[in-house]
């Protein structure tokens, strides 16, 4: 894959709405693959969990979706829901932040990048988090971390793990300092999990780089990938510019990211439902699953 | 053009130039030239005055970049008495681009730790540009655990363009050394205090930044991004670096005002590398005062207002109805 490729993995959402929302949202009935460019039956694919039944590519899902996945049926009620962005700084780019955030909220039908929710795992009672990508590139800024912290409230009040389904590419430019600040107000929200001995899982998805993940992200008692994720700090091409290296084959994969022993494990999308249960179990001595395979 | 100013600065250079000349000329001869000096001098600074009182964002951006504004260093020979430096993060090396180690402010121990820059090119190579890897934020942790288990107050020095972003550095978890940093930093349980010398670079900055006290030079900047790389994604022009600097606010006093910063130290006229020794000063002087004030309170109320401090950050609104 040629670092241009890469490089449109990252950033899509920030750099080219407009090409994203035809690729994420398609019309009709068939998708195609972005990795393997088979062409598949859309509800064969929701069936599948979107992963790519040709080539195993985890394709990027948003974040209810995520979250409906993931916990059990009927179990959830949402966090910080009525938490909404505002514009401080008055930001204008090329655009006004205002009016990116009208535009994303349109979208998405989400506020903003990050949903909360209060569940069941197989029974058991957690607090899941999930990015949404498709809203101004999974950025962090204040309600993202407001969010994020409120979910870990809700853990402390009621002994409950979290789980975060991370998707972002950094920090907000447009909440400039406020974003860059969620960074330390997150991190230190899962420092009280430590100390209440509440564990935390983050599993990263395609892709997590800047702000998140030098943050949350990072700081999980377990952190797990999806297949073929890209993982990092800084972006691909700001390293090629750097360094003016060619980057090694597979650099800053899940798999790059186990072998440098950054992440515990890569689960794929289907088992991630029994390997978390089975983990946290563990950590929790929560009773065995006996029955259910899903 | 004086490569050592900036171009605003272009003015004040050609006419410090100028007494400079007349000085040699005056000390050749017998005509007393000291008059027609001490004018020129009134009008130097008149002129700096006028120019440094209404700086944009993008010229505070260069001076808190400036070829010769004092680094960590500088400050440290001046600020305190006989300071140890310690090396190495004891899993894989000692990062030169962040500098720690322990010192006296007056009686007081004190964990000094800070980025640093170099000024000749082999220094400034040597230092990787005042980038540090993950071996640096590590060395940091370590430095910083040690001082809690010693009851020493820590005071960290901002001056990075960010962590560096190179192949090695992902390798070895920058992500994480600087995730780390963050969560172990809201918890430690002795003061801290931030002061941002220079360029305050996103999370590389921030790594060593979580504290009970922010400080900022006048003319340093804090930002979540480069000017130049805001500008090139969000303007797709590096040369929208000034729009870009602007928008974000980044400089002490925008800073101030949005209330991030605590506190901003006023720096000598036309900036701290015309007169590194009264910056140095200002620096320590707040330095005394703000540990006078964070080591009489106990250390739990200590932990809770910076915890309180760190939820604070952000804006947004609690308006439509669920939840």
């Amino acid at each position: 894959m040629s670092s241009s490729n890469w490089l449109e993995k990252i950033l899509p959402a920030v750099r080219r709405p407009q090409e994203t929302r035809k690729t994420n949202i398609p019309e009709g009935l068939w998708r195609k693959c972005p990795r393997c460019d088979g062409v598949m039956y859309k509800p064969e694919l929701d069936r599948n969990l979107d992963v790519c039944p040709k080539c195993d590519h985890h394709m990027r899902i948003g974040a209810r979706k995520r979250l409906k996945m993931f916990l059990d049926d009927g179990s959830l009620t949402e966090i910080g829901a009525n938490l909404a962005p505002v514009d401080r700084l008055k930001f204008k780019d090329s655009k006004k932040y205002k009016d990116r955030l009208a535009a994303a909220q349109k979208d998405t039908e989400e506020n903003d990048a990050l949903i909360a929710m209060k569940g069941r795992l197989k029974g058991e009672d957690v607090v899941a988090v999930a990015f949404e990508f498709n809203f101004m590139g999974g950025s962090m800024g204040s309600v993202v971390g407001e969010r994020f912290v409120r979910a870990v409230n809700v853990c402390l009040e009621h002994n409950l793990p979290l789980i975060c389904f991370a998707a972002s590419g950094g920090a907000r430019m447009q909440e400039a300092l406020f974003s860059l600040m969620q960074m330390a107000k997150t991190s230190a929200a899962l420092e009280k999990m430590r100390q209440a001995g509440l564990p935390f899982i983050s599993v990263l998805t395609d892709p997590v780089y800047g702000g998140v993940s030098a943050s949350l992200a990072m700081l999980g008692d377990v952190n797990v990938a999806e297949p073929n994720a890209l993982i990092g700090f800084a972006g691909p091409r700001v390293i090629e510019q750097t360094v003016r290296q060619k980057l090694p084959e597979g650099f800053q994969r899940s798999e790059f990211l186990l072998e440098h022993g950054a992440i515990d494990m890569i689960v794929s999308r289907h088992d991630m439902r029994d390997t978390l249960h089975r983990v946290l179990a563990n950590m929790l001595a929560w009773p065995l699953d006996m029955n259910e395979s899903d | 053009m004086n490569p050592n100013f900036l171009e605003f600065e272009q003015p004040i250079a050609e006419l410090e130039a100028k007494i400079e000349e007349l000085r040699l000329v005056g000390s050749g001869s017998e005509v007393n030239i000291s008059e027609e000096v001490g004018k020129l001098q009134e009008k130097s600074i008149s002129l700096t005055e006028s120019i440094f009182k209404n700086l944009s964002s993008w010229q505070i951006s260069q001076l808190s970049r400036h070829p010769r504004r004092p680094y960590m260093l500088d400050y440290i020979k001046r600020i305190f008495a006989d300071f140890d430096e310690l090396h190495g993060d004891r899993a894989f090396a000692d990062d030169p681009a962040i500098v720690g180690g322990v010192t006296r402010l007056d009686d007081q121990p004190v964990m000094v730790i800070g980025h640093q820059k170099g000024r000749e090119v082999k220094e400034k190579v040597r230092r990787n540009f005042g980038m540090p890897k993950p071996e640096g934020y590590r060395k940091a942790l370590r430095l910083m655990e040690m001082a809690e288990r010693f009851k020493m107050p820590i005071l960290t020095f901002i001056d990075t363009p960010g962590a560096f972003p190179g192949i090695d550095a992902e390798e070895r978890g920058q992500s994480e050394a600087i995730a780390r940093n963050l969560r172990v930093m809201s918890q430690l349980k002795i003061p801290i205090i931030a002061t941002v010398i220079g360029e305050g670079g996103s999370g590389g900055a921030l790594a060593i930044g979580v504290c009970d006290h922010l400080q900022m030079l006048e003319f340093s900047t804090y930002s979540v991004i480069s000017p130049e790389g805001c500008a090139s994604i969000l303007w797709r022009s590096a040369d929208k670096a000034p729009d870009a600097a602007e928008a974000m606010g980044l400089t002490a006093g925008r800073l101030h005002e949005l209330g991030i910063v605590d506190q901003v130290i006023k720096e000598p006229l036309g900036g701290a590398h015309r007169d590194y020794d009264m910056a140095a000063d200002a620096i320590r002087k707040s330095f005394v005062k703000q540990l006078g004030i964070l080591k009489a309170m106990d250390t739990e109320a200590l932990l809770e207002r910076r915890y309180e401090r760190l939820m604070s950050y952000g804006n947004f609104t609690t308006e439509s109805a669920d939840s």
